[in-house]
């Protein structure tokens, strides 16, 4: 396995990297904020439950 | 049927469901990931940016099918009004706005090693871009009214009113002449693509199906506690 072939992706590595990037960002950040938002509610679920 | 309509008893079904929804999930995104940039050749015509369309096209796929989700739940909340049906609407509506920017955006990368332009206003494009305001637009709407009914009311006649984007974007590419290539899966007579690059662009579309699955069911089960926090069933669920 060439890993230097492998990330210069035939010259178009911004374009392809790029694309990969962008995925993980932009799919990352809708699931990091609703399990955020999940923890939270359920958070205050449980104080106001043993208040 | 109308058991798991109720948020009583979607609340802990969505619960057990979630971790098997998610492990699917990453299960095929690796997978997909791996046939995508391991197995898949580059192209004869358009070399390694081919590797562009496991996130592009799987993206757009994403972007019309969850408008179409929520479109065809907008219709049936006019009809029934079911106020689950209405928490699904507006938790999905950030994600399909999502995979329609990725989808842009994944395309100005492609478009401009394979046309020299990041950017065309031609139908294909143009109709996609629309398909973002319309999400855009939705959640502006339904942030903008305060009284949840009418909020959901008037979000189901704007989706509805939009569905009208979506054959538009499917068939730009045969109405009008453009940059963009026409269909090479949805069409008359099967895919005319390779195998080595159907599967992996299948498996990568199966496994955005199943992550817009789990981030809804997160969104949902996170929504459900905000608007039922004080009910009886939630309080003793303890969390």
């Amino acid at each position: 396995m060439d890993w230097g072939a492998f990330f210069n992706m035939g010259g178009y590595a911004f374009y392809v990297w790029g694309t990969y990037a962008l995925a993980v960002v932009i799919l990352g950040i809708n699931v990091w904020l609703p399990i955020r938002e999940l923890r939270r509610q359920q958070k205050l679920l449980q104080q106001e439950s043993q208040e | 049927m109308f058991k798991i309509a109720s948020a009583r008893h979607f609340y802990p079904l969505a619960g057990k469901l979630l971790p098997w929804i998610s492990a699917l999930t990453a299960g095929l995104i690796f997978y997909g990931l791996y046939l995508g940039l391991f197995v898949a050749p580059p192209d004869y015509q358009q070399g390694e940016t081919v590797r562009i369309m496991f996130i592009h096209v799987p993206s757009a796929w994403m972007s019309m099918f969850i408008y179409a989700s929520m479109a065809i739940a907008a219709a049936t909340s006019l009809i029934w009004k079911i106020k689950l049906t209405d928490i699904f609407i507006r938790c999905s509506a950030a994600v399909g706005a999502s995979f329609t920017l990725l989808a842009l955006l994944t395309g100005s990368l492609w478009g401009k090693p394979m046309w020299g332009t990041w950017w065309v206003w031609d139908a294909r494009l143009t109709s996609e871009l629309i398909l973002l305001f319309l999400y855009l637009g939705y959640i502006a709407l339904v942030e903008a009214i305060d009284d949840e009914r009418r909020a959901s009311r008037a979000g189901a006649v704007l989706l509805l009113v939009g569905v009208i984007n979506l054959p538009v974007i499917h068939f730009s590419v045969e109405w009008w002449n453009t940059l963009h290539q026409p269909a090479s899966v949805a069409k008359s007579g099967g895919p005319a693509i390779h195998p080595d690059i159907l599967v992996p662009l299948l498996v990568m579309a199966a496994a955005f199906k199943f992550y817009y699955v789990a981030v809804v069911l997160v969104k949902m089960r996170a929504a459900i506690i905000a608007s039922e926090r004080h009910t009886q069933w939630l309080q003793g669920l303890k969390g």
